[in-house]
């Protein structure tokens, strides 16, 4: 009988064991203990890996991981040396000297030299905002030794170090000489930056996986963290980026454990997962700023009365609200086009929109600017919650409102390649679309380029104003903090006669990350040095 | 074999055709991958200086001929975002679709033959009439939706199995299995319960037929009757609904790749299609369209060891 007991017992034992294997624990201790491994749900797919032929924050994120950057924006907001060690402005304010830090290295092993980096800025400067102002400033950039390069001005420019520690995209990252002599709108194939990781290309897979492992070599300053500033001291060894697009599949995963950091949790999720006892979240400080973009080129939104109606039309708690943001996510009404709570955020000219939604004058104005009754065509995406809630309030209210609204749903990626179109609405073109970027990316009148009033080499919406232009010019020339807040506040007023686009609302989306986890740096940008697990 | 080569020559003009639909389709639908590329901030001129890098501004016959010389010499091209070649971002999800297809077939005919079996053999019993009701109900279950309960009940209320993610079986069995057995079960289901019936159908067929009441008469056991004398001749139908399944699961597979978020070739179709990405769109087309074509050659082969009168 005990025979046939063990006998059975033993046919039974391995199909048990397989199945305590398999429906056992989810992780293995052990092999974690053995290498620490941060896994996080990006918001987004790293499909570009060239942050500066592309902007995407994704491809941004993936630049802060790789490489590192001459100066970086601390907590406050100031400018901090990051691989720059000494710097000095000439009495006449034209001429800027760097001096690289000592030990710099490249993941390939090789010295970070002077002439890496002025190829780096010269790459850059072909294709952000700030770059191309910044370069159109310069004279020359000249290599003095290994470590040392001077820049030269043309005429005084107010933002040289502010340009070169811009904190977003397109981020001037420092790579080798031969990769940035790449031609700018081509994209980078070799991923061999200096920063505190190293990517790990044979194990990306696009739409799924990007790995990175702890540079060795990197040399972090002595400062501690702060902000995007200080010690890029990395200690955990592998960061792995799990991309889940299913937004409860990754709420799932998230709240089993299997990832760590949830970047971009959808906005009706926070308030479940901040009753969640083993997940805090962290809010970037900043914020980000919705944007109404209403095209320049075609009428009725070619008369600035037009453009003036929809700052009356928008509610922008509404906006808000709609999109999922509870209340302590966002700001009630914000009139700043430099974001409020930020260093050039002021209420200038902004009226409108303090004294909340008024459909009436709304109407009127559209009455004022010719509005004929012909066809608005609203580009309505159906991805990106924010834009999609944005683009239906925005169709209710102009609704509201008496016009002939068309709200044409599509694909975020068809609505981008719709927005580039100029031809008039009724072929193919559009009247409105919305977006909203990161604070650090509308945070001054330099940065924030759907402000720029530059005609054709404007985003899409093409505002074609000079006087704004101008400002903007003298702004970025302006050395005198309290005469810089003077234009700020010209530049605020023109821009709510002028309107180049309607700021729908300030909010603060927060990254979801477990308990474990200590030093995660609330900036906005998910980076990874500093970041501890227990 | 001549045969074999035939199909495998009449399979060039078929894979051609849909080259070309496709690549039409693509380049005539809107969406643009430059604009996406340069981002929020791009002007117009930043999007046309993409634009030209990438060969986008060349005339479409211009496109199509420089790509098809390309497939000639098997180069699927470059993907427009990642800078990898086609081929291996086919390669790097292929293995988690053909494991999910497979399985998913394997697992269904594993269930669905033994319930079409009994279902026919009991018909009209109640329980004929409980596999049929339990078939419906998994038929009319949509896959996410099947997705999401199991992953509710045995990755989140009882965490047994994980939620996401795919385990290469180079990783070790264990793993490869925990990440499969969820996927499996809610693309299954459907599967098994649209075999099941057609098993029911065509075995309650051939066991009306004077050689089954014949086989009976002689005192053949049920078992053997069913499997040697009945299955056998029940066969083709069911094998023709496997071969469909596998055919529709390859196109299918991306929801529950996308549910349970598997890096397969289902959800890299999604995201290029999203994106734009035309070399892995056409790719994907022309490996999928090469995979039906083999799928289908291996079901009329079958045919053959089913029932020998068919011969090619």
């Amino acid at each position: 009988m005990r025979r046939r007991f063990l006998k059975r017992l033993g046919r039974a034992l391995p199909a048990a064991l397989l199945a305590a294997a398999v429906f056992g624990p989810l992780s293995s201790p052990g092999a974690q203990a053995a290498e620490k491994v941060v896994r996080m749900i990006p918001g987004g797919d790293l499909k570009i890996l060239d942050p500066i032929q592309n902007p995407s924050y994704i491809t941004r994120n993936h630049g802060y991981m790789i490489y590192d950057t001459l100066f970086s924006q601390d907590s406050n907001g100031e400018i901090r040396p990051q691989m720059v060690d000494t710097h000095s402005v000439s009495p006449d304010g034209l001429k800027y000297t760097f001096t690289l830090r000592e030990g710099l290295k490249w993941h390939d092993g090789a010295p970070v030299t002077a002439a890496d980096c002025v190829a780096s800025i010269r790459r850059w400067g072909a294709r952000d905002v700030s770059g191309r102002l910044l370069m159109a400033a310069t004279a020359s950039l000249d290599v003095v030794d290994e470590r040392t390069f001077t820049l030269t001005l043309k005429e005084p420019f107010g933002l040289v170090l502010e340009s070169l520690g811009k904190p977003s995209s397109n981020v001037p990252f420092m790579m080798p000489e031969r990769i940035a002599k790449t031609d700018p709108t081509q994209q980078i194939t070799d991923t061999t930056g200096s920063g505190p990781f190293i990517f790990k290309k044979d194990e990306w897979v696009p739409g799924n996986k990007v790995v990175y492992v702890k540079n060795p070599n990197y040399v972090p300053r002595s400062e501690p963290a702060d902000g995007l500033a200080g010690g890029k001291v990395v200690k955990v060894d592998r960061v792995e980026w799990i991309y889940i697009p299913d937004q409860n599949t990754a709420l799932a995963a998230f709240n089993n454990g299997e990832v760590d950091i949830f970047e971009l949790p959808q906005a009706d999720f926070i308030a479940l997962l901040e009753k969640s006892p083993n997940v805090k979240l962290a809010a970037d400080p900043l914020g980000s700023q919705g944007w109404l973009r209403p095209n320049h080129l075609h009428p009725p939104f070619d008369n600035p009365k037009a453009r003036q109606a929809l700052v009356h039309m928008v509610n922008q708690e509404e906006y808000l609200a709609a999109a999922g943001f509870p209340e302590k996510y966002r700001l009630k009404s914000c009139a700043a086009y430099f974001m409020c709570g930020a260093p050039w955020a002021t209420d200038a000219g902004g009226d409108a929109v303090l004294a909340g939604q008024n459909l009436e004058k709304a109407k009127q104005l559209m009455k004022e600017a010719g509005y004929n009754g012909e066809k608005i065509v609203v580009l309505t995406p159906s991805d990106p919650p924010v834009q999609a809630a944005a683009a239906m309030v925005t169709v209710q209210n102009l609704k509201k409102m008496g016009l002939n609204v068309e709200a044409q749903a599509m694909d975020w990626s068809t609505l981008l390649s719709r927005r580039a179109v100029k031809e008039t609405p009724d072929k193919g073109g559009w009247h409105i679309f919305h977006t909203y970027s990161v604070g650090f990316d509308v945070v001054s009148p330099v940065v924030n380029a759907y402000i720029q009033g530059s005609c054709d080499a404007a985003p899409s919406g093409w505002p074609c104003d000079a006087e704004l232009e101008k400002l903007r010019m003298d702004w970025a020339r302006e050395t005198d903090a309290a005469r810089r807040m003077q234009i700020t506040e010209a530049i605020q007023k023109r821009a709510y006669e002028f309107v180049p686009y309607v700021n729908f609302g300030q909010f603060f989306q927060p990254m979801a990350y477990r308990s474990d986890l200590d030093g995660l740096l609330a900036v906005g940008i998910p980076v990874m040095w500093n970041v501890e697990k227990k | 074999m001549t045969y074999v080569l035939k199909r495998i020559l009449a399979a060039i003009p078929v894979l051609f055709i849909v080259a070309v639909i496709v690549f039409l389709l693509l380049h005539l639908s809107p969406g643009d991958p430059a604009a996406i590329i340069a981002g929020d901030t791009a002007s117009s001129d930043d999007i046309e200086r993409i634009r030209r890098q990438l060969g986008l501004d060349r005339p479409l016959p211009e496109q199509f001929v420089g790509w098809l010389w390309r497939l000639l010499q098997g180069d699927l091209g470059v993907s427009v975002f990642t800078g990898l070649p086609v081929t291996t971002m086919i390669a790097q999800r292929i293995e988690p679709t053909l494991w999910i297809t497979f399985l998913t077939i394997g697992v269904a005919v594993v269930l669905a033959l033994p319930m079409g079996i009994v279902a026919a053999w009991k018909a009209g019993t109640w329980i004929d009439h409980a596999i049929m009701a339990l078939a419906v109900l998994a038929f009319s279950m949509p896959v996410f939706l099947i997705g999401y309960l199991l992953m509710f009940g045995f990755a989140i209320q009882w965490p047994l199995l994980p939620v996401q993610g795919f385990r290469s079986l180079s990783e070790g069995f264990v793993p490869f299995i925990r990440h499969l057995i969820l996927p499996v079960l809610s693309g299954g289901l459907i599967y098994t319960a649209l075999i099941a019936r057609m098993t029911r159908a065509t075995m309650l067929e051939v066991l009306g037929e004077d050689y089954i009441r014949t086989a009976r008469a002689k005192g053949v056991g049920s078992l053997r009757l069913l499997l040697r004398h009945a299955l056998k001749n029940a066969a083709v139908p069911i094998v023709t609904t496997i071969g469909l399944g596998i055919a529709l699961l390859l196109g299918g597979v991306i929801v529950t790749e996308s549910v349970f978020a598997i890096p397969g070739i289902g959800r890299l179709t999604v995201d290029s299609v999203l994106r734009r990405d035309y070399p892995v769109i056409q790719g994907i087309v022309l490996v999928t369209s090469a995979v039906y074509v083999f799928v289908n050659l291996v079901i009329d082969l079958l045919y053959t060891v089913f029932d020998p009168r068919i011969r090619y």
